[in-house]
């Protein structure tokens, strides 16, 4: 299979990062559908990226309720991605779409509290784009790396 | 005005209690401090306590859902008619009424709004610091120092005061910000309307917002946490508001336990984060919240950020219209995708820039 390679942003250095530094905890939530089959492929085809990332599967991007974005930061994720179907292309036909509208919301709010915009990212990844897949991943964890270890509203206990 | 306003508003409460067309009417009686007026549910006997005045800032919708209550899980045909219930409504509790209609909250054939053109309602806290900076030593007093609060026909509100005898201000002085802001004075669609001018619209306010959207990340998360410091969790700001009428509220569930019920900072914004996205194309900016807020948090300036976000991105604005769909109930194929991470474009994600 011809799948072409990962253009691997900081791909090298993410795999070979010391244990000593910092790794970010990225929680990613992909659609059964698509973002999930392209992690897969992703899987299958060997393509490197960053290990830092925790995926959920659900079963639509509409399923990811914007509760579950900010609970992840509250418990310590560092940054949340959420990635589904392209749009018009949802398993469920208007799935990712009714997704879009709050996601879009959620990220603006999140973004005017004062959340760093590079925490919490949304993208479009279809079953056959294992190599988009890579790219996303190392995009969002350089991106992750860059703002630092998640603060802000994250619960510590007293 | 308001004297005539009052006499009007009784009026009519009088005839449709007596003419049977409603079972109870909801509408403002004379509050126990002044500054406050309180709202009443009257039947005939009591209409002479109605009033209306420059004080009858609540919006009197948060009280109709419970009256259209269903039991879960009903088979059968409701027993009971629903009751028909008559209020008086300004331009924000109209709103909240036709925004429940849509979401099946209330029943509008057996609701009788009589509406109310709105002048502004004038915000107490704004009284109280202009009386606090008269005796220049602090606020802590100045609920206490007023004793009275009248309004003239001049467009002035006298309020006597224990040691500064009486103080007069200009009633645009001392209105609500959302009163001033207010795009939608005037009810439309009431079933009986009240004589009257309304005040003239305001702008909606945006300019805040999109100055505040200027500062750095850190200087919004500064404000914002040392906002959420002072939050008591008290739910207030919840309980006063129209749209918030769940049943089980995810701040207490349990069985899913989303946030913890104490003020942990983290906990409080969580809390305030998802309150106000759930009003997402459902507030009507009428700052119940602000106002029950016992800590006077700024809650208005994140309400107001998500009812402008709605309205740039679905141009949706829940005013009058009963047969527009919340934006969030329906999709649409718009151009919205400005804040998706796209891994094949080589700029790296940075804020949507709104």
């Amino acid at each position: 299979m011809d799948v072409p390679a990962a253009k691997s942003i900081h791909a090298k250095e993410l795999l070979t990062a010391q244990n000593d530094e910092w790794h970010p905890k990225i929680v990613a939530f992909l659609c059964n559908w698509c973002s999930y089959a392209g992690a897969d492929l992703a899987g299958v085809s060997r393509l490197q990226y960053g290990p830092n990332v925790r995926i959920i599967r659900v079963p639509c991007s509409a399923r990811v309720n914007p509760q579950y974005i900010v609970k992840a930061l509250q418990n310590g994720a560092d940054g949340v991605l959420v990635s589904g179907c392209h749009p018009g292309d949802c398993h469920y036909i208007s799935g990712n779409l009714v997704a879009r509208r709050k996601f879009a919301l959620t990220k603006m709010l999140l973004e005017f509290v004062g959340v760093e915009p590079e925490r919490v990212q949304f993208s479009w990844v279809s079953a056959s784009e294992g190599g988009r897949f890579a790219d996303l991943m190392n995009r969002v964890i350089a991106d992750v790396r860059r703002v630092g270890p998640a603060k802000r509203l994250v619960k510590h206990l007293p | 005005m308001s004297n005539a306003r009052t006499a009007e508003i009784q009026k009519i409460a009088k005839d449709l209690l007596e003419e049977g067309k409603v079972e109870l009417f909801i509408g403002f009686q004379e509050g126990t401090v002044p500054l406050r007026s309180r709202p009443a549910f009257v039947q005939a006997e009591a209409v002479e306590s109605l009033v209306w005045d420059s004080f009858c800032a609540n919006n009197l919708a948060v009280y109709l859902p419970k009256y259209y209550e269903n039991q879960p899980g009903r088979r059968k045909k409701r027993e009971k008619p629903y009751p028909k219930i008559g209020v008086a409504a300004k331009g924000c509790d109209m709103r909240s009424i036709v925004a429940l209609t849509k979401e099946r909250q209330v029943q509008r054939d057996s609701l009788l709004v009589v509406g109310v053109p709105c002048e502004g309602m004038i915000d107490t806290r704004k009284v109280e610091a202009a009386v606090a900076a008269k005796g220049g030593d602090g606020g802590a007093a100045a609920a206490d120092e007023i004793l009275e609060a009248r309004e003239t026909e001049a467009g002035k509100l006298e309020v006597t005061t224990r040691s500064f005898g009486v103080l007069s201000f200009d009633r645009e002085e001392v209105l609500q910000d959302c009163c001033l802001e207010c795009r939608f004075p005037m009810p439309e669609g009431a079933d009986i309307l009240l004589s009257g001018q309304a005040r003239k619209p305001g702008d909606g306010g945006y300019a805040r917002i999109e100055q505040f959207m200027k500062k750095s990340s850190e200087e919004r998360w500064d404000y914002f946490s040392t906002e959420l410091s002072r939050c008591i969790r008290c739910n207030a700001c919840r309980q006063a508001c129209p749209t918030c009428w769940c049943k089980e509220c995810f701040a207490e569930q349990t069985d899913l336990k989303w946030i913890g019920v104490g003020n942990t900072p983290s906990d409080a914004m969580i809390f305030q984060i998802i309150r106000v996205f759930h009003q997402a194309g459902r507030c009507v900016e009428c700052d119940a919240c602000y106002r029950a807020c016992p800590m006077h948090i700024d809650l208005r300036l994140y309400t107001k950020k998500i009812v402008k976000d709605v309205e740039d991105i679905f141009g949706y604005l829940p005013a009058f219209d009963a047969e527009a769909l919340p934006p969030l109930a329906t999709f649409g194929d718009e151009q919205c995708d400005f804040f998706i991470t796209d891994p094949d474009k080589a700029e790296t994600a940075e804020g949507t820039g709104q």
